[in-house]
């Protein structure tokens, strides 16, 4: 998409780059604003970066590979995604400066916008599954169709609309309203500099990867292999969940190269007049399918 | 385990709830009654109410305690202007508190559980369902109409809210999205033959 060559001067082609960023945000001095208020400005980065890695105790990445196979994981994982919120929003605040105050007050109400409509797709496929567990959810779409049985078909609507929730709630482009270089100078985190700074970051991305495993689950199978038959369930489950879960990275990725941003206010009316509506009476119609329908759609 | 984990849990909760009441600063104030939310979902999960506890955080922490921040963090609070009113009503204050108060000492000293509950704590059916699944058969079952009631009224306040809060003024421009992907090149542009040194 661009004919950019990326950072490739440190380590074989450029494989370092990362690590030696590491340890120059983890050396260099933090800088803490004259005004800001320190105690909160310092918590908000170790806040984010604590809910987002906590959210992976839950994932399962193969049957039975969860830290805690607990019986409401997908609440768990969607109560955290909300806490995030507070990050950014104790982040900007305490700063004491302006860009990161009014980023903050936008990603607040940007994130609980898209929390609604994320949550009535989770209800949708919560009803299908008939459980909260997340690996009660994967098991529910091991059928004998493969990857046609998986959710990402039946519920086609639900995974486009949670896929685009989801580049919303992690405030990726072309939502990135939070960031918004060309506006914001760099969002809720111009204040921050070196290890707070590379924790928002870490939070950040591990966010996404967390989105892209609850993709995953929700509705490409978890550690389902596509196809039923011999060289297929022969690889085991994790790395079917890392292929899948790379997949929609990739995507995410992608969405960011080649979709410019959206204006505040087209932000808003998507998620209130177009998700949200779509999304309740999507509740309603698989509820009443279920309900009449027959077992066939949901099992 | 559960003990130590109670007290701990209890205490942070009360402990955060007395800063909230104390705190001069309001933002403050706000983020301690999120830390007392966060410790209440632990004390549901130690009860083994852990639909309750993720209900809990992902609604009062993760959206109306968000629009707390937000409004306080927006509203340009006076200390100074705080303070002077606080001797004025301070007395109407220790009234609605002792009021309050009041009525819970009665209610607790009139308490009557209902004739079968003590039986029906004694034992529980949550031996093999989960409880989001025992909440849920109760909730639709025996209590549909007040869940359903409270829905409404629900329902009746958020769109009292959208009500009172919408002002359509006459002269703000609003961006219709219909119309804008209604425009054809046909009727949007036209073409003019313009006389030479003459123009439009």
């Amino acid at each position: 998409m661009q004919l950019r060559r990326g950072p490739n001067v440190v380590g074989p082609w450029g494989l370092l780059q990362s690590f030696a960023d590491f340890f120059k945000f983890a050396l260099k001095e933090p800088i803490i604003p004259d005004t800001a208020n320190k105690g909160i400005f310092l918590f908000a980065p170790f806040l984010m970066a604590t809910l987002s890695i906590a959210a992976w105790a839950v994932v399962p990445v193969a049957d039975g590979w969860a830290v805690g196979d607990i019986n409401v994981g997908i609440l768990y994982i969607f109560a955290l995604s909300s806490l995030g919120v507070y990050g950014v929003i104790m982040g900007g605040w305490a700063s004491n400066s302006k860009y990161p105050f009014l980023s903050a007050l936008r990603s607040a109400a940007q994130m609980v916008s898209y929390e609604v409509s994320i949550g009535f797709v989770i209800i949708t496929v919560l009803l299908c599954a008939g459980s909260l567990n997340l690996s009660d959810i994967v098991r529910a779409q091991d059928t004998q169709y493969g990857m046609l049985g998986w959710y990402w078909l039946r519920l086609l609507p639900m995974f486009v609309i949670f896929f685009v929730s989801a580049l919303a709630e992690t405030n990726r482009p072309p939502f990135d309203l939070v960031e918004a270089e060309s506006e914001l100078v760099a969002g809720f985190m111009i204040e921050y500099s070196a290890t707070p700074y590379v924790l928002f970051m870490l939070a950040e991305y591990v966010a996404i990867v967390t989105m892209c495993a609850l993709l995953t689950i929700l509705f490409f199978g978890g550690w389902l292999p596509p196809v039923n038959i011999a060289p297929f369930t022969w690889v085991p489950g994790v790395i079917w969940f890392t292929l899948k879960a790379s997949f929609f990275f990739f995507f995410f990725a992608m969405v960011k190269a080649f979709v410019p941003r959206y204006r505040y206010d087209q932000l808003m009316r998507l998620g209130w007049k177009v998700f949200l509506p779509i999304s309740l009476t999507m509740v309603v119609v698989v509820a009443s399918v279920l309900q009449f329908g027959g077992e066939a759609f949901g099992k | 385990m559960a003990a130590v984990l109670f007290y701990i849990f209890a205490t942070i909760m009360i402990g955060s709830a007395c800063v909230v009441i104390f705190a001069r600063n309001p933002v403050h104030s706000v983020l301690f009654l999120i830390l007392a939310f966060c410790n209440g979902a632990g004390l549901f999960l130690l009860a083994g109410a852990e639909f309750l506890a993720m209900i809990l955080i992902v609604v009062y922490v993760g959206a109306v305690a968000v629009l707390f921040l937000f409004v306080v963090m927006m509203l340009d609070v006076d200390f100074a202007e705080l303070k002077q009113g606080f001797a004025k009503h301070l007395p109407l204050g220790l009234g609605v508190g002792v009021v309050v108060m009041a009525e819970l000492g009665l209610i607790a000293v009139g308490w009557q559980s209902a004739p079968n509950a003590s039986y029906a704590a004694a034992s529980p059916m949550l031996a093999n369902i989960s409880n989001t699944a025992a909440l849920g058969q109760i909730l639709y079952t025996k209590y549909a109409v007040f869940f359903e009631a409270s829905a409404m009224v629900l329902l009746t306040a958020m769109i009292g809210a959208i009500v009172l809060t919408l002002h359509h003024r006459p002269n703000v421009k609003r961006q219709k999205i219909s119309d804008q992907n209604a425009r054809t090149r046909d009727n949007v542009i036209e073409i003019k033959k313009v006389p030479f040194r003459t123009g439009v």
